[in-house]
């Protein structure tokens, strides 16, 4: 791992933090039951930034989801710290795609302390680690504007800091970035890696883009469509932004652009 | 390159293409300082004031007023229509002497106390369709039934039911709230986004907690104009009602004055009962219902 010496692994960084086996989920439409993974398996590390990749359809956000709590898995199971999980909590905080997850009825401060009002911390050291947050990703000056104020990439930053202020085992990014325009998408990938850098958290990253797979990811699980099924989990930590359009971050590139495209339709 | 009026497609691409002109390119290195334009200058005061709802609305009430004495006075008929100048001052003598606040009053006690009886029930009801589907379908098969409606017509048999006096007015009075402040709630909810519950799941909230914190100020832009279309059916029928019953029971309310008036053949005094309810319905519209959306929904940006 990049900045990360190997003498100084623990024995608690090589346990998983959280453990998928064999998961098949479906999900119910109108008319169809839908499979959208079928006997999915991985392991996820402290400080990992493990991306979930595949075209839509390869139900990796319904992956994301299942991890959230937000669905059970019809077989197998989903461990975090060796507890199944089985509904959403305040230990796996979520970022979603969409700029309505922001409550537009409170400020960005009292959007950030809220989670944490909810779990018992009180009004000033809720307001304390909200500004502190908040800082982390330059927003402190905004912290009293309303969310109907803010650009969406500013959005997608106070739901970060949000979700960052709950100090959860592990983030779960929902293709955050995806409605982004793609300078501001560059500049918070970079963000979110220095934000990594800093605090060491672990996150779940789920996006359909290889380059930002590569990008962000030290670890990629690539998803086939329909059902999803596990077509391989590559490592990515040697890059970074530096090596964006390199030759060697071009030919993983290539590689998962071929596993995911040469056998089997293409998607999109 | 020609481009004649008639399309000669097969011609014209055969034809020489339209080719981009190459330009040399060049970089600014150093970007000039931002000429600002003028000075911002005040706008003439006439346009300012105009800028004004209120001011803009004042003057067309006062057009209105100008229009209605006009016309008045050439009819000369004060029995039949009275003037503005004559409405105002049975206004004045009968605010003066008490009548009409005292009115005025029992009309909005009963107001209330059925508005927020109706509120209640509609709470009731929008719980029990947001949680169950069976309370989804009691729902929508009851507004369905009910909200076409008219309270009035309920009117005979809630004096059938209650006699004649406060209960009857309020019964029709919740009739008129209930349905469309619990039909707009419950699309309101409906229309929470997937997104902002699961934010709101992922904290760990659940049930009422959930409900309170997340769903009802999602949910209160249509809350509230379900409140407000309420609160006009509210007042509207409360007054009809009144035009049938009053003085039986024991105190008549607004309404009543205006068919006292009318048996008196006072009839500035009518026009001056039904500028009051105008009135008091300018002032909930305009001065409650705005507070109240100044400090929530346009604050929040969930409206304009």
């Amino acid at each position: 791992m990049k900045h990360m010496p190997a003498p100084s692994r623990t024995a608690a960084a090589l346990t998983p933090l959280l453990q998928a086996d064999s998961v098949t989920l479906q999900y119910k439409t109108r008319d169809h039951l839908v499979t959208a993974t079928s006997d999915v398996s991985f392991d996820i590390y402290p400080a990992d930034r493990f991306v979930l990749l595949g075209p839509s359809g390869c139900g990796k956000s319904t992956l994301l989801k299942a991890i959230a709590g937000f669905i059970r898995p019809v077989r197998g199971t989903i461990r975090l710290k060796g507890q199944q999980i089985t509904r959403p909590g305040p230990d796996r905080m979520m970022v979603f795609q969409e700029f309505d997850q922001l409550m537009p009825w409170k400020t960005v401060r009292q959007n950030v302390a809220f989670p944490l009002r909810c779990n018992g911390v009180g009004t000033s050291e809720a307001d304390a680690r909200a500004l502190d947050v908040l800082g982390k990703v330059n927003l402190a000056k905004f912290s009293d504007a309303y969310p109907h104020m803010l650009s969406g990439g500013m959005k997608q930053r106070v739901a970060i800091a949000r979700a960052m202020g709950m100090r959860p085992d592990i983030l779960l990014m929902d293709e955050p970035y995806a409605a982004l325009d793609a300078l501001t998408r560059r500049k918070m990938q970079q963000e979110l890696l220095e934000l990594w850098d800093d605090i060491r958290f672990t996150v779940v990253f789920v996006t359909h883009s290889i380059e930002e797979a590569v990008l962000i990811g030290n670890r990629i699980l690539v998803l086939s469509p329909h059902p999803g099924q596990v077509k391989a989990e590559l490592n990515a930590h040697h890059f970074d932004a530096s090596h964006q359009g390199g030759a060697e971050f071009q030919t993983l590139c290539g590689r998962i652009h071929h596993m995911l495209f040469d056998d089997g339709q293409p998607a999109h | 390159m020609s481009q004649s009026a008639v399309p000669q497609s097969a011609v014209s691409q055969s034809a020489v293409k339209l080719q981009p002109v190459v330009r040399p390119e060049y970089v600014n290195a150093t970007l000039p300082p931002v000429v600002t334009g003028q000075v911002e200058a005040p706008l003439p005061l006439v346009q300012r004031l105009f800028a004004h709802t209120l001011v803009r609305r004042l003057l067309i009430l006062a057009v209105l007023a100008v229009v209605w004495e006009i016309y008045a006075r050439w009819l000369d008929n004060p029995l039949m229509f009275p003037s503005f100048s004559e409405t105002l001052g049975a206004l004045w003598d009968n605010t003066v002497n008490g009548v009409i606040p005292q009115r005025l009053g029992v009309s909005l006690r009963v107001l209330v106390m059925g508005y927020a009886i109706g509120i209640g029930i509609a709470a009731i009801f929008t719980t029990l369709a947001v949680s169950t589907r069976f309370g989804t379908d009691l729902l929508s098969t009851l507004t369905a039934m009910f909200n076409p409606m008219p309270a009035i017509a309920l009117l005979p048999l809630a004096l059938l039911w209650f006699g004649l006096g406060v209960p009857s007015l309020v019964f029709v009075i919740v009739h008129s709230v209930l349905w469309a402040v619990a039909l707009n709630a419950h699309s309101g909810f409906l229309a929470v986004s997937d997104t902002q519950r699961m934010a709101g799941q992922t904290f760990g909230l659940s049930g009422l907690r959930f409900v309170a914190l997340i769903l009802i100020p999602a949910a209160f832009p249509a809350i509230l104009s379900g409140l407000k279309i309420g609160w006009a059916f509210a007042w509207r029928t409360l007054i009809a009602a009144e035009l049938v019953f009053g003085v039986s029971a024991g105190q008549g309310g607004l309404g009543w004055f205006i068919f006292e008036n009318r048996n008196l053949l006072e009839t500035a005094g009518v026009f001056a009962g039904l500028m009051t309810v105008m009135l008091v319905g300018l002032f909930v519209e305009g001065v409650i219902f705005q507070t109240i959306e100044r400090y929530t929904v346009r604050r929040w940006g969930m409206q304009r």
